[in-house]
């Protein structure tokens, strides 16, 4: 029995035989030929017929994959007739006379180093891209074909690497699992795994090529990225069961897609689902989410160069509102600090950042940064259904501090005729247990709660979440916690307010019965996580 | 010759899909069209060189047109960016 391990980008095992994907080496030489012209129809040729071969790829990706996954190919095939990249071919034949194969392949080197120097990992992994339309003209001009799998069995791919129109191209019910050597989660070949559902390891490093062979006996875990050849029985059996599980499983959640998040005894509460970016919310709508319950806007702070715009806010904000087509969004304003910097806030260096200036503090030390975003939250309002919720509130007086920023916020936009929503839902998390004690307080000044479990124990236990010798201080299900979350629920509906959970406890399903006996009308979590809550909530009998 | 200068708010910059379909779109015109961030100059008719630019969201880019319709061109390319970019 020998390990691997790579990283896991489909949570999903797979048990079988190992198949090596071969390519037919095509050994290329530089040959000078005496008919120039004659050598740039062949490449001509050849360039036509990768065309229409990636129209068909395209079509059959368009059909297996969705739109989007598709879209690689189009690019392919713009790709093949980019300018620079002929001119570069051309040059080679028609003015150095080389043969077409060696022209193109020069180009394939040229262009894909091109991409690989950048400092940026979506660049990077284009070089895969210009390598791979490049092989294709060059198959077409040798006339050889990538090797079809012809089996009975189903197969675990290993290959060092996977071009995207290989993935594709691969009949997918032979295909258990595949494995690279190399690869990045930011490469398509992962990006059509994930849709394809696949499970995948990539990664894995080049040595395990040389010792697996074709027939051997291996286990994928897509969960902990790891590949084993010839588990002893004992694995076998583990995974065996592991497969049985997971299959129950999937079946039994995608069968509760659709129904109602109700207990036995007749209790509803809402399954909302976090999210960390724009494209999350497909994830989210395909796990059947009755809403967005933490939208973190961070990312558009973390993944720019300087302070994103009001208009590249509003963008995002009215996409995410649109796609969820009236469903309640929550958006919580900027959470930086802390364990989440950006350079360009310039933040002194803190000795306990987690004590220090964040979130909702930065916002009211500096306003103009707050009020950016406040006007394209209260802008894109009008496009859905927004909750706008405050990070590390502490007291009364920040709450009133937020909602005089907000009223001028709205002024202004009246006095500039844009027009926004009047049922903005404004909110806090409970993330403190200052705010958690004073709930009676706060409650009256807000239309909901959202309890951030995740700091709420950082800071009621004391206890560091990224230093790992407190993880044994650190019960997530201590007492204090609870009694903190009850009180909350507690004032928030003496009050008419609303409260709901969003830290990683919400999806903690050994307390979602203690936490439905507390009142919490709503549970956000992954979207990955949606229809397990969903699937414990309806076993559930809060009169038993 | 035109000039004009976009902020670029998508948030991938300009990644593969839309350098192809900005490569197509200048094509449409007689007039020459180029991008330029920071020192670096491409046509704007070039898929790979555009990519290769490695614009990213908040990047400033200078469009320059030169040619018989500029004017169009212009507007056409301007369009483009605030639509897809």
């Amino acid at each position: 029995m020998t390990k691997y391990i790579g990283k896991g980008i489909y949570d999903a095992v797979a048990l079988g035989k190992i198949s090596l994907f071969k390519r037919k080496k095509v050994k290329i030489e530089s040959v000078k030929v005496a008919d120039k012209e004659a050598e740039l129809n062949r490449f001509e040729k050849a360039k036509q017929s990768a065309l229409a071969q990636l129209e068909e790829i395209y079509n059959k990706a368009l059909e297996e994959a969705g739109e989007d996954n598709a879209q690689i190919f189009e690019i392919h095939m713009m790709m093949i007739e980019d300018e620079d990249y002929n001119d570069a071919i051309t040059d080679m034949i028609g003015l150095q006379g080389f043969n077409a194969e060696y022209a193109v392949s020069s180009a394939s080197d040229s262009f894909s180093e091109m991409f690989s120097s950048m400092d940026d990992d979506y660049m990077q992994a284009r070089a895969a891209d210009v390598r791979d339309i490049s092989n294709r003209i060059i198959s077409c001009l040798t006339d050889s074909k990538t090797e079809q799998l012809s089996t009975e069995d189903k197969l675990i791919i290993c290959a060092d690497d996977l071009a995207p129109s290989e993935t594709v191209s691969l009949d997918k019910n032979k295909v258990l699992a595949f494995v690279t050597a190399y690869g990045s989660s930011n490469s398509h070949t992962a990006i059509l795994a994930r849709s394809m559902n696949i499970p995948a390891i990539i990664g894995v490093g080049k040595e395990f090529l040389d010792e697996i062979s074709d027939g051997q006996l291996a286990v994928a875990d897509g969960f902990s990225g790891e590949l084993i050849i010839e588990p002893d029985s004992e694995t076998v059996t583990l995974y065996e069961k592991k497969l049985k599980d997971e299959n129950e499983k999937k079946v039994q959640l995608e069968n509760l897609k659709g129904k109602e998040n109700i207990t036995l005894d007749g209790t509803r509460v809402d399954i909302f689902a976090n999210i960390g970016s724009v494209k999350n919310v497909d994830e989210a709508l395909e796990n059947d989410a009755g809403g967005i319950g933490l939208f973190r806007s961070e990312f558009l702070y973390l993944e720019s160069s300087d302070f994103p715009t009001e208009e590249e806010q509003f963008k995002a904000y009215k996409s995410v509102l649109e796609k969820m087509s009236g469903k309640k969004v929550i958006i919580r304003t900027m959470d930086i600090g802390a364990d989440k910097q950006a350079d360009y806030f310039n933040l002194d260096k803190e000795d306990n950042p987690a004590l220090g200036l964040r979130a909702i503090r930065i916002c009211l030390t500096r306003p103009e940064i707050f009020k950016t975003q406040l006007r394209a939250l209260y802008r894109a309002s009008i496009h859905g259904n927004l909750g706008i919720m405050f990070p590390m509130i502490t007291s009364v007086s920040e709450i009133e501090e937020i909602k005089e920023i907000c009223k001028q916020v709205k002024c202004e936009l009246d006095e500039e005729n844009i027009e926004y929503s009047e049922k903005v839902e404004l909110g806090i998390m409970i993330e403190t247990p200052a705010a958690a004690i004073i709930s009676d307080r706060l409650a009256p000044q807000v239309d909901f709660f959202s309890v951030g479990t995740n700091d709420l124990i950082q800071y009621t236990l004391a206890c560091d979440r990224q230093n790992s010798h407190v993880d044994r201080f650190c019960d997530t299900h201590h007492e204090a916690i609870l009694r903190l979350i009850e009180i909350s629920a507690e004032n928030a509906h003496e009050n008419g307010t609303w409260i709901g959970i969003c830290g990683e406890l919400a999806a903690d399903t050994t307390l979602t019965e203690r936490l439905l006996r507390m009142g919490i009308d709503e549970l956000s979590v992954s979207p990955s996580f949606v229809l397990k809550v969903r699937d414990k909530v309806r076993q559930i009998d809060l009169e038993s | 010759m035109k000039t004009f200068n976009y902020t670029i708010k998508d948030e991938l910059g300009i990644h593969a899909r839309p350098a192809g379909l900005l490569a197509k779109a200048a094509k449409a015109y007689e007039s020459e069209i180029t991008i330029t961030k920071g020192e670096k100059t491409v046509g704007c008719t070039k898929l790979m060189a555009l990519m290769g630019l490695g614009v990213k969201c908040g990047d400033t880019v200078t469009v320059n047109i030169s040619g018989s319709d500029e004017e169009v061109a212009k507007k056409g390319i301007k369009e483009f960016l605030e639509a897809n970019l």
